[in-house]
């Protein structure tokens, strides 16, 4: 398994230094000059170059590159150009609080999904499947901007039940676990774990009905064990599939909070994208993107070795 | 990254049916009875029929015009007198708007889909065909795209080149030329290794002639049948570049920048705020209906 592991990760380093590449590419993308933001439009050519030596964008484009990702390895990401603060710590406050909505709404997606899966599947072309294949449907069709805001017509603005955004009094500074605050984690945990909730209950019923097929299973009850006994194997057997799809979810949700953030004006990562894009701030989002790609990419590593140590087939493939 | 660890449906890593096989019209025939014997994929057909026409057709359909605003007029609820659906922050006719909007949505949301079939199928078809070196380079190149979240890759791209109907088509199309290549170049791989690939080639034929008259053929069903699955997600993901400020700009109808202007009314006027959304609901559900049912008409075996 360890061979397995390492292999995995082998491969994981060029795809790394490719996520690195793109992001670094991304600022060369963008039309006009990076130091737009800052400048003002009158200022004088001396000044302009001063700051363009002063972010290196004056060497060649490799030069440039490595060592930014020799900085990068250390833990720099470089300055804002609008705030003036390094990106690094700016971007690990925004990830905290995007992981701690994601890992809600991941947790709420797996309960439910599994639940509607596993019944579904049990219980075959009954209605019951019907209802939840259906349900796996609208949660994969809604755009989950507009159920974000449908739920703060609902809730916020007709019932007054729970606060429509923001991350309560403290705000994303004092962070503390206490009803005050976890209120404002309500809304936009459920509009994000739709998404994810529709797609374990699909992968859950695809499994749960394929196992029940199984020849062993037919083998098992009529060796007389009995629906408990069933439903332990057919869970063992789905757990290793139905947890890896988790894991690939949290990182889908990590990195595409940005629309449910703007709506919930929620102080995570995809709030410093969106005023990282709209003043201009190139250095804060290629940092940004860059940190959840790598997240992403070492959650499916973590995935693979979760899955070979569930299922020990995985690793001899 | 994903390929060994799950298949499952709606996510990337799922590809389409296996291929196929070769039938020509007679087999398409017969997909088309079987799509339309379900219920469910005639629904959707007809609501997005119903879309589309409502789309070409809207300067001659719609009540009002579109653009005309009224300051005495804004915000009436659903059904005020004049106001079918109401009037939104700048008292325009929000039903005008919603037809209108309807062409510029459904444009950004299956032009994408459109340019990535091309360029995806192409990529991958190369990759699959020619395999070894080349199907390694291209195919690990489509690797590092994956490490992106769809969501992510498109604000990236369209965040770095700036707002705007081309740079968010352009984004949308990179998002979705990885996803499409990466099951070309899957089911181009399995067609390659047929006997009648292999005798094709033993007779002589040039590969341009062996892909032309036996690849084909027999992947691009599976990879339109998968497209047809993406449109969905490019409905929600350009309204949503829209809605952020980074696709259309005002004062052009589109359904995600409406729902964006219309945020701050859901105190005022909730339901009208809430019907752009809709919009992309209604439309977003038919074209997977419409998907689930295509995938399992082209499904020989059930």
């Amino acid at each position: 398994m360890l061979a397995y592991l390492g292999r995995r990760a082998f491969y994981a380093l060029p795809i790394m230094l490719g996520v690195a590449l793109f992001c670094f590419l991304l600022v060369h993308l963008a039309p006009g000059d990076p130091l737009v933001s800052v400048l003002p439009p009158d200022a004088s050519v001396e000044l302009q170059r001063q700051l363009m030596s002063l972010y290196g964008f004056d060497r060649s484009l490799p030069e440039q590159f490595v060592r930014w990702l020799w900085r990068a390895l250390q833990g720099d990401l470089g300055t804002s150009i609008a705030s003036g603060r390094p990106v690094t710590s700016e971007v690990t406050k925004a990830v905290g609080n995007t992981l701690m909505l994601a890992m809600f709404a991941t947790a709420i997606g797996f309960v439910l999904g599994s639940l509607f899966g596993f019944v579904a599947g049990y219980f075959r072309d009954s209605w019951v499947d019907r209802a939840a294949s259906a349900l796996s449907v609208l949660g994969v069709s809604v755009p989950h901007y507009w159920l974000g805001m449908v739920l703060v017509i609902i809730f916020s603005a007709q019932l007054n039940w729970l606060p429509a955004t923001g991350a309560g009094p403290g705000g994303s500074e004092s962070w503390v676990w206490n009803w005050e605050h976890m209120r404002h984690l309500v809304l936009p945990a459920i509009t994000m774990s739709v998404i994810p909730m529709g797609i374990i209950a699909r992968t859950v019923r695809a499994l749960v009905a394929e196992m029940l097929a199984q020849e062993f299973v037919v083998g098992l009850r009529a060796k007389g064990l009995t629906d408990l006994g069933v439903f332990l194997h057919v869970v063992k057997n789905c757990a290793p599939t139905a947890l890896a799809v988790m894991g690939l979810q949290l990182g889908y949700l990590l990195g595409g909070s940005i629309l449910i953030e703007t709506v919930f004006s929620w102080p995570g990562t995809g709030f410093l994208l969106n005023s990282a894009i709209f003043q201009r701030d190139l250095p804060l989002l290629q940092g940004t993107i860059l940190v959840l790609a790598m997240f992403f990419v070492l959650l499916n590593l973590l995935v693979d070795a979760l899955q070979s140590s569930l299922d020990p087939r995985m690793s001899r493939g | 990254m994903a390929e060994s660890v799950v298949s499952v449906p709606g996510s990337p890593a799922a590809a389409g049916p296996a291929p196929m096989p070769a039938g020509g019209a007679g087999y398409w025939a017969g997909v088309l009875r079987r799509l339309l014997r379900d219920p469910v994929a005639i629904g959707a057909l007809l609501v997005i029929a119903a879309l589309v026409v409502m789309a070409v057709f809207a300067p001659w359909l719609s009540p009002a015009d579109p653009f005309a605003s009224s300051m005495l007029k804004r915000l009436k609820p659903i059904g005020a007198e004049g106001y079918l659906l109401g009037s939104d922050e700048l008292g325009r006719d929000m039903l005008s708007r919603l037809m209108l909007g309807a062409r510029l949505s459904l444009f950004m949301g299956i032009t994408p889909v459109i340019a990535a079939f091309v360029v995806g199928s192409t990529i991958g078809i190369v990759a699959g065909y020619a395999g070894g070196a080349v199907n390694s380079v291209i195919m690990r190149t489509i690797d590092v795209f994956y490490a992106f979240p769809s969501v992510l890759l498109a604000i990236a791209l369209s965040g770095a080149l700036g707002a705007g109907i081309g740079n968010a088509l352009l984004s949308l199309t990179v998002v979705f030329v990885p996803q499409i290549a990466r099951v070309a170049e899957s089911v181009t791989t399995q067609v390659r290794t047929r006997d009648f690939v292999e005798a094709a080639r033993a007779s002589g034929a040039g590969a341009l002639t062996i892909v032309r008259v036996h690849v084909l053929g027999n992947v691009l069903g599976p990879i339109f049948v998968y497209s047809t699955s993406l449109i969905s997600v490019s409905m929600i993901l350009a309204s949503g570049l829209s809605f952020l400020g980074l696709g259309v700009k005002p004062p052009e109808p589109e359904w995600g920048l409406m729902l964006n202007t219309l945020r701050t009314a859901i105190y005022t006027q909730p339901w009208v705020a809430a019907l752009p959304g809709a919009m992309i609901f209604i439309t977003s559900i038919s074209f997977n209906l419409l998907s689930d049912g295509l995938r399992s008409a082209m499904d020989v075996k059930r």
